[in-house]
């Protein structure tokens, strides 16, 4: 017992420290440290270059702890209202994102032979952009300002909100109650979320001023239990752990979220790095190859529909060429919210390529998609996108021939 | 003509107001959430993009808002200058030998004695508008009075220190 427990230190401890000097180096080259975590996790599972044993446990549970929080800070980033107006205003970019992202995702999977249940998944998989790494982005190109940059936040905005209503889904099919208890458990969490929202907005303030500010040590404790409690309830009714710990997020609103964001971000990089390394642990690093032209094959292909998904979004509003394109480069990259998916189907022990897939697809579009979302910047570019307005204009609109 | 301000909510970010000026340029602020401000500048070729992004601290925001504030009430100033006739505005030079070097405003009691007001204080090219009675003069400064002639003198006489009232 007493050696198991230090070969458990000893062996978290080399993990951490090396993901920590990993993320510094990703961050010299402007990565982020999502890919770097997955790639360390592949390194050490199964068939790996050094297989963790004492601490494999340990890990699973900080990853479960990982998704949890990773999810309250996503709701805490928004509020009831905002996702309301949000879900008004931008409703058709959302539906064009899912039907453009979701579907391939799924056909891919039928064309590769899977069942159902692991199309299902990979549509999951491809729908989501990553919120985290698109914000990154955003604010370092320096585009916060940018017009187009609401459109990508709504379509962010509502992808999140719809994973309350798809995690319940996916996880009741997977559980193999079928889709009539899977419709169910669906009609169980619309209602949840609907109410969720409603208190929310009614009586965020009141559940806010519950708990104090001044106390930052009781607000972590506070917060953080309430959040485990609740992720952990829904977890019993089928809501899925994810979706309760997003509402109480939502729930929380004004100083409260804001102290609490900043309590909270430190625990959140902290367990979402063990989250990434154990979706890496639990994928063979034999098993990636295989499915590695498939893979690209995907990514290819949905992130050419995330485009498309932006420069429509984006038309909608009235924005210009320039700014669709951008909206459309930003919107490609995968991340954290793929790899949840993914994680969901290794627990439930769908396809077993899926993980080895799963990986390699979020590895390709969180490395490419950032340098991708670069190009409208360069010279060329601005250059080959002016000359093509030049000449619609000249198509659209005959010069007007003096009297 | 009145100025149309937008507001675009940026979920998750805060919130960003922009405006276009008459000379065509979209020129806005973004609210961040956690209190931060970038003032941020658009192309005139694309713009929908921001060439610049300049982050701002509260005191920097504060101080961009006085000068701008200050400078639009003076540009105020001068057409009312045109509209009402028999009022003035002039900018007074503090002299070097003035008996207020380092006293308050209130102390002149420029307003009580002569009808004119001091409704601006240039110092340093800077400008500080609307001093209060507290406000302390110091050497250099220049003021700007709005009255009639003769009150304008009044105020010319009392700051240095020619008056004996």
């Amino acid at each position: 017992m007493q050696h198991h427990t230090t070969i458990l230190l000893i062996e978290i401890g080399a993990l951490l420290f090396g993901l920590g000097m990993l993320g510094r180096l990703g961050r010299r080259f402007g990565l982020s440290p999502i890919p770097l975590y997955l790639l360390a996790g592949l390194a050490f599972g199964h068939g790996g270059v050094i297989p963790l044993s004492a601490s494999e446990e340990f890990i699973g549970i900080g990853a479960q702890i990982g998704v949890i929080l990773l999810l309250v800070m996503l709701g805490l980033e928004y509020s009831a209202d905002e996702l309301v107006d949000n879900l008004r205003s931008a409703a058709p970019a959302g539906l064009i994102d899912m039907l453009l992202n979701a579907l391939p995702g799924a056909a891919f999977a039928f064309l590769l032979g899977w069942g159902w249940e692991a199309a299902l998944v990979l549509a999951g998989i491809t729908w989501v952009s990553s919120s985290g790494v698109i914000a990154k982005v955003l604010s370092d190109l320096g585009r916060v300002g940018n017009r187009e940059t609401p459109v990508i936040l709504s379509v962010l905005v509502i992808e999140d909100l719809a994973m309350a209503f798809y995690l319940p889904i996916a996880t009741a099919v997977l559980a193999g109650s079928g889709l009539i208890p899977g419709l169910s458990t669906l009609g169980v969490a619309v209602v949840t979320v609907i109410a969720v929202l409603v208190v929310a907005i009614r009586y965020g303030g009141e559940i806010s001023r519950f708990m104090s500010v001044k106390d930052p040590e009781a607000l972590l404790l506070s917060v953080l239990g309430l959040t485990l409690f609740i992720a952990g309830v829904a977890g019993e009714l089928k809501v899925s752990e994810a979706v309760g710990a997003f509402l109480v997020g939502i729930a929380l609103s004004g100083p409260v979220a804001h102290h609490a964001t900043q309590i909270l971000s430190p625990l959140r990089d902290l367990f979402a790095a063990v989250f990434f390394v154990f979706f890496g642990l639990s994928t063979d690093p034999a098993d990636v190859p295989p499915v590695l032209l498939p893979a690209l094959g995907l990514a290819v292909l949905t992130m050419l529909t995330k485009v498309i998904t932006g420069y429509l979004a984006a038309r909608r509003v009235g924005i210009a060429l320039p700014g669709r394109l951008r909206a459309g480069l930003a919107l490609m990259p995968r991340g954290e919210f793929s790899v949840v998916i993914a994680g969901l189907a290794v627990a439930y022990g769908v396809d077993p390529r899926l993980a080895p897939l799963a990986t390699a697809y979020v590895l390709i579009t969180v490395v490419t998609g950032p340098m991708l979302a670069r190009l409208p910047d360069y010279r060329w570019f601005k250059e080959l996108v002016r000359r093509r307005m030049a000449a619609q204009q000249r198509a659209t609109k005959p010069l007007p021939t003096p009297e | 003509m009145r100025v149309r301000v937008e507001q675009t909510p940026l979920p998750g970010i805060g919130v960003r107001h922009d405006l276009v000026t008459s000379s065509g340029r979209t020129v806005g602020v973004v609210s961040h959430r956690n209190g931060r401000r970038d003032l941020v500048l658009y192309d005139v070729d694309d713009p929908d993009s921001s060439l610049a992004s300049i982050p701002l601290t509260d005191d920097e925001a504060e101080a961009l808002a006085d000068v701008l504030g200050a400078s639009l009430m003076l540009g105020q100033l001068a057409g009312l200058r045109q509209q009402a006739a028999g009022l003035l505005t002039e900018q007074i030079a503090l002299p070097a030998g003035s008996p207020f070097v380092g006293r308050k405003l209130g102390d002149t009691r420029t307003r009580s004695r002569t009808g004119a007001s001091i409704v601006a204080v240039l110092r340093d090219r800077e400008v500080i508008a609307s001093p209060g009675p507290a406000f302390k003069f110091e050497a250099n400064d220049v003021v700007v009075a709005v009255g009639t002639r003769k009150g304008l003198d009044g105020v010319t006489a009392i700051l240095a220190g020619d008056d004996d009232g």
